[in-house]
């Protein structure tokens, strides 16, 4: 092949890619299949990571950025005046396996701009996979991205090869779907991902019975919203998330700070600064979802329609529900040690698992790793030394600030507020 | 105050268990363990030497696999590896505790000696993964994918099952050039080796040694990672926490192409 022009064709469209922001390789297991080449052992790996800090573990490419929709967000709308180019199936093989044999990456994920059809467009995605499987008994991950549209057949065909799929929901809400993406409809995004859900649970059914059964998008499926590009709210956001979690047995949920592409009276100017504090704030409410027990309702409510943005999520809800407080932290549930501010859920499993052999003081709990500044308002532990003053929620939340350092105290700006 | 001793063993795993026998047998009191490379000189106690025995060293992993989980065991294999100074005799603290099997648990993190071999093991455990991400293979004139590591810690014996099963159809070898071992897999089974480097081999400057395709994939290598990255969220703390610059050297996407 022509190095000179796959790596110009390279360029485009990885930089056109990198707007979709799943990396997982994680949640797949796959072994290695008659000596052939790869695996997934179901933990996923970065290879690299790029100077924006984000995760390099998949190579993330368009077949095309051709595109017959005109979505207002997206680099890659036909109405966009930038370079085109089309991969050839072949050509993302020979990468794939290349960068794959080279241990650059996990595998493949593979999206693309719709040219002719939903379908067309589909189908040659599906033959990408195919070939690897097929072809080159490659058993590394495949990520293949669900085209708005596609037919049920094809993906279920999709699923056979590859390990996840994903349709980027992208406008959180229907109608800032309506205003900036008129030539799609919601139920084009709904419908592969009920291809999908279906598929996953006809073939998890089958597996019980019979164990040859092939493997069908065994890292399941995951969406994708952008944040800050409607005017919606963090309520709206997360519980379409909450949403999309329950009804499509989600994987994940991605969300996307804008990163203004275009000029254009619907959307951010181009230059606005990214959501970056905002979007970090929906990740951890996302996570206290998925691991730390908490139910939508509790973080984001008709009162609360939005995050805040100078504590992390986890601490405003203590902060509101401060009558739950103090846990003994030698005698409360795991469920609750769960919810005190500065206790990740790796500690939580050391303090129950210490717990059972010694009581456990402040110098225990330190050398655990709980981030004391701010769990040591909602707990007691064996020492008769704990937080005795009876302080204001407002008083708590300033002690707590004073003594944190945020990686973000530029952006909310209370640094100042100490002072003034 | 009660003179403990000083013991020397040959750094070897069976070696480590062998003293631990002794200390048992001869019922010890130590106050330092070092290698025989690794050796300092202490002016208050004369070293004992503890030649490795193979069998004391079976009848030791015996009672561990009696007394302490596969989890525990797995713990204290991955913090010998670390290399630490002062590693064996915390090692020794948690083989004694264990033996003498009152109350004691490797999940109880109020202990100090288990919390800190489990804090030891991690730190393990993550150079572990991120060997397993960057190790850059390049493909020689043989045929063989080649690549070069310098690990914090000795972490071959823990990667090798890794790659083993990953990369079964295609010859390959991860040089530790810090401690100048590898491994070698010749398409059938995994072999630990060693290596006389030309230190232009060892910077790639070689270009005789590499297939001709090899520097194109890793120029294209080069214009993916750069095409993948959004400037308008250049973030480079976070960048140099995953990607701290000791690694750079040897990363095809952080280091300058041989010519």
């Amino acid at each position: 092949m022509s190095f000179e022009r796959i790596k110009e064709k390279l360029d485009i469209l990885a930089d056109a890619a990198k707007y979709d922001i799943s990396c997982s390789s994680s949640g797949s297991k796959r072994a290695n299949k008659n000596k052939g080449l790869g695996n997934s052992d179901g933990v996923g790996i970065c290879h690299s990571y790029t100077e924006d800090g984000r995760c390099v573990s998949l190579l993330k490419i368009l077949l095309t950025n051709h595109c017959i929709f005109d979505c207002a967000y997206c680099v890659t709308r036909k109405s966009n005046d930038i370079k085109r180019a089309a991969f050839k199936v072949q050509e993302v093989v020979d990468l794939t396996m290349n960068f794959y044999r080279r241990n650059y990456i996990e595998g493949l994920f593979l999206s693309s701009g719709i040219f002719n059809s939903p379908d067309h467009t589909m189908e040659r995605l599906v033959s990408v996979a195919k070939k690897l499987r097929l072809e080159e008994n490659f058993n590394g991950y495949i990520h293949l991205k669900s085209i708005p549209g596609a037919s049920d057949e094809l993906m279920r065909e999709a699923g056979l090869y590859a390990d996840r799929l994903s349709v980027n929901i992208e406008i959180p809400t229907i109608s800032g779907l309506k205003l900036l993406a008129p030539d799609k409809k919601h139920e084009d995004f709904i419908k592969p991902m009920e291809a999908v859900r279906e598929g996953i649970v006809q073939y998890q059914n089958e597996k019980k019975l019979i164990k040859s059964t092939p493997k069908y998008a065994p890292a399941g499926q995951s969406t994708q919203m952008i944040v800050g590009a409607t005017g919606e709210s963090d309520r709206d956001v997360m519980y379409s998330a909450a949403y999309y979690y329950k009804k499509f047995n989600m994987k994940r949920v991605y969300y996307s700070g804008y990163i203004p592409v275009a000029n254009d009276s619907r959307l951010p100017a181009l230059g606005s600064p990214v959501p970056i504090l905002r979007e970090n704030r929906l990740y951890q409410t996302d996570w206290l979802l998925r691991f730390y027990g908490f139910d939508i309702r509790e973080l984001l409510n008709e009162q609360h329609q939005n995050l805040d943005l100078d504590i992390d999520p986890k601490l405003s809800w203590a902060l509101r529900n401060r009558d739950m407080f103090p846990l003994d932290i030698n005698r409360a549930d795991r469920q609750l040690i769960a919810r005190v501010p500065g206790i990740g859920m790796k500690s939580v499993h050391k303090i129950t698992e210490a717990r059972k052999y010694r009581k456990l003081n402040w110098e225990h709990l330190k050398r655990i790793g709980v981030a004391l500044n701010r769990a040591k308002y909602f707990i007691t532990c064996d020492s008769g030394d704990w937080e005795k003053r009876d302080l204001s929620t407002e008083q708590v939340k300033g002690l707590i600030m004073q003594n944190s350092v945020s990686k973000f105290r530029k952006d909310t700006g209370t640094q100042l507020s100490l002072f003034s | 105050m009660e003179k403990g001793s000083t013991l020397i063993y040959d750094g070897t795993l069976d070696g480590f268990f062998t003293l631990v026998f002794a200390v048992f047998e001869q019922k010890l009191k130590v106050t330092a363990i070092y290698t025989e490379a690794g050796v300092q000189q202490d002016f208050f106690s004369e070293p004992e030497i503890v030649i490795s025995d193979t069998e004391k060293a079976q009848r030791v992993k015996a009672g561990m696999e009696k007394y302490i989980s596969a989890k525990g065991r797995r713990a204290l294999y991955f913090s010998f590896l670390s290399e630490q100074a002062g590693i064996e005799l915390l090692m020794l603290q948690y083989l004694q505790q264990a033996f003498k099997k009152e109350n004691f648990s490797e999940t109880d993190f109020g202990n100090p000696v288990v919390l800190k071999i489990t804090q030891v093991a991690k730190m393990v455990s993550r150079e572990k993964h991120r060997m397993e991400a960057f190790v850059r293979f390049m493909l020689t004139k043989d045929q063989i994918y080649f690549a070069q590591i310098m690990p914090d810690f000795n972490v071959l014996p823990l990667i090798l099952p890794h790659f083993e099963s990953r990369y079964a159809d295609q010859k390959w070898m991860i040089y530790d050039l810090n401690r100048k071992y590898g491994l070698y897999y010749d398409l059938q089974t995994t072999r630990y080796m060693t290596l006389d480097l030309s230190d232009d081999l060892r910077e790639g400057k070689n270009g005789t040694f590499f297939d001709p395709a090899e520097i194109e994939f890793q120029q294209l290598w080069q214009q993916y990672f750069k095409s993948t990255n959004i400037k308008s969220r250049k973030n480079m703390k976070l960048h140099l926490q995953h990607v701290p610059k000791r690694y750079w050297k040897l990363l095809t996407e952080k280091s300058a192409l041989p010519n």
